[in-house]
């Protein structure tokens, strides 16, 4: 979003003191920090960081729903579910061009992507096993990433903040989508309905684990929070989500998967709000870690389609080469 | 990696005639044509306009923001340049 040559000119900076707290009253003010302003590598680091694992995750996430394209039950669902999924590509997009006005090619991103390097969501690790599984994601897994992205949309940095605006104008047709064909399905036959129980209740806790872990472990949430990235605690997320679903699920008839879920008129400062049972951080983890049932087949398929692709892209780069040759020739016989 | 870098490119919609072309963002392709057309698939999926401009984000100049006081401080004592500054009779009306 910025000139590439003016990218780096703040890289060397020596951290005083006083450059630190000039910086955090900035963020204090709730002044935007634009791509060629100084700050602190951390900052820095930390936004290349999350920024990249948001980029991957659209871009991976883009596989689950893709395996249902040629399945889809009718042409009403199958526009949504491609316009939904060529949504997530173009949020990938944007979001690598944040990415890069911090000074990080989108070559080196996809690398450590395909390397492992870089994570991205662990809910895409998860095997879409049937149709309902278009809807539950619809419904459970973008509306948890809406969750996170709405506070996003106030970061401290400007171009992060700028696409997280426009990724969320675009997300809410994919929670609407995905509510109103879970919906069908519970009106529909007792099998029908059946699937639709069964895929609320494999995606449930991982889509409660989206939102990161425990305040308590989060390695990175308390600075962040001070610089403005993130507005609100993971678990504060977690719990307004919760809040927001567990009706949605009663309307419609369908059972959250857990024991322990029940509503607490004490929390949220006496407003109300659902106590729900432990989570799996030991399935999290593995998961992160690569161990989910999905993360060899998601990375073997990105790695196909980046090696597949270079043909493309060293064709167009050579072709482009050609035809500025050409008109280079063109110029100097005309002079 | 012997990756090649594809050009990155600056995109400007204008939502509708009559009104500026906006900044909307970025975009990576190896020459204009390419770039265009991914900028129709990324940037206009929902009507946001009906004109693109495209242009090499190299071939942009930008003020440096270390002298972002130099270039734009000389401004903020010039109250004189805004209409408000001047009195006019309630009588007068609009003016």
């Amino acid at each position: 979003m910025y000139s590439q040559g003016l990218i780096g000119s703040h890289f060397e900076i020596e951290e005083t003191e006083e450059f630190l707290s000039a910086f955090q009253a900035r963020i204090d003010r709730e002044e935007k920090i634009e791509p060629n302003d100084p700050m602190p590598a951390a900052y820095r680091k930390t936004l290349i960081r999350q920024i990249g694992q948001h980029a991957h995750s659209e871009i991976v996430g883009m596989l689950p729903e893709g395996n249902w394209n040629t399945r889809a039950p009718t042409l009403r669902r199958k526009t949504a579910l491609l316009a939904k999924i060529q949504d997530e590509g173009g949020h990938g997009l944007y979001l690598y061009a944040a990415a890069e006005t911090l000074g990080v090619s989108r070559e080196d991103m996809t690398a450590e992507l395909l390397s492992g390097k870089a994570k991205y969501s662990s809910i895409f690790n998860y095997p879409t096993l049937s149709w309902a599984d278009m809807g539950i994601i619809g419904w459970l897994v973008d509306g948890a990433a809406i969750m996170n992205q709405v506070p996003l949309c106030r970061c401290s940095f400007g171009p992060y903040s700028r696409a997280m605006i426009r990724v969320c104008k675009e997300e809410s047709f994919h929670q609407r989508q995905g509510y109103e064909l879970t919906r069908t399905l519970t009106q529909g036959s007792k099998e029908q309905k059946a699937m639709a129980q069964d895929s609320i209740n494999r995606w449930w806790w991982p889509a409660l684990m989206m939102f990161g872990p425990h305040d308590s472990d989060s390695a990175h949430g308390e600075q962040s929070m001070k610089w403005k990235i993130k507005r609100y605690s993971n678990d504060a997320l977690r719990q307004k989500f919760i809040d927001a679903t567990v009706p949605q699920a009663e309307f419609i008839g369908l059972t959250i998967p857990d024991p322990d879920l029940k509503w607490n008129p004490e929390k949220n400062n006496g407003e109300g709000g659902y106590d729900v049972g432990p989570i799996d951080w030991d399935e999290f983890w593995r998961v992160v870690k690569g161990g989910g049932p999905m993360n060899v087949d998601r990375i073997a398929m990105r790695t196909k389609a980046w090696n597949e692709g270079k043909w493309v892209r060293d064709a167009a780069l050579a072709f482009a080469e050609k035809q500025r040759a050409r008109a280079d020739a063109a110029r100097e016989a005309a002079e | 990696m012997s990756e090649s870098f594809t050009p990155l490119w600056e995109v400007f919609i204008r939502s509708r005639n009559g009104l500026d072309h906006k900044h909307v963002g970025s975009l990576h392709a190896a020459d204009a044509t390419l770039a265009m057309q991914a900028a129709r698939d990324v940037y206009t999926r929902r009507e946001e306009g009906n004109s693109i401009w495209i242009v090499q984000s190299k071939d942009i100049v930008a003020s440096d923001p270390d002298k972002e006081a130099e270039n734009f401080d000389p401004a903020v004592d010039k109250v004189y340049r805004h209409p408000s500054f001047y009195e006019i009779p309630d009588e007068i009306g609009h003016m």
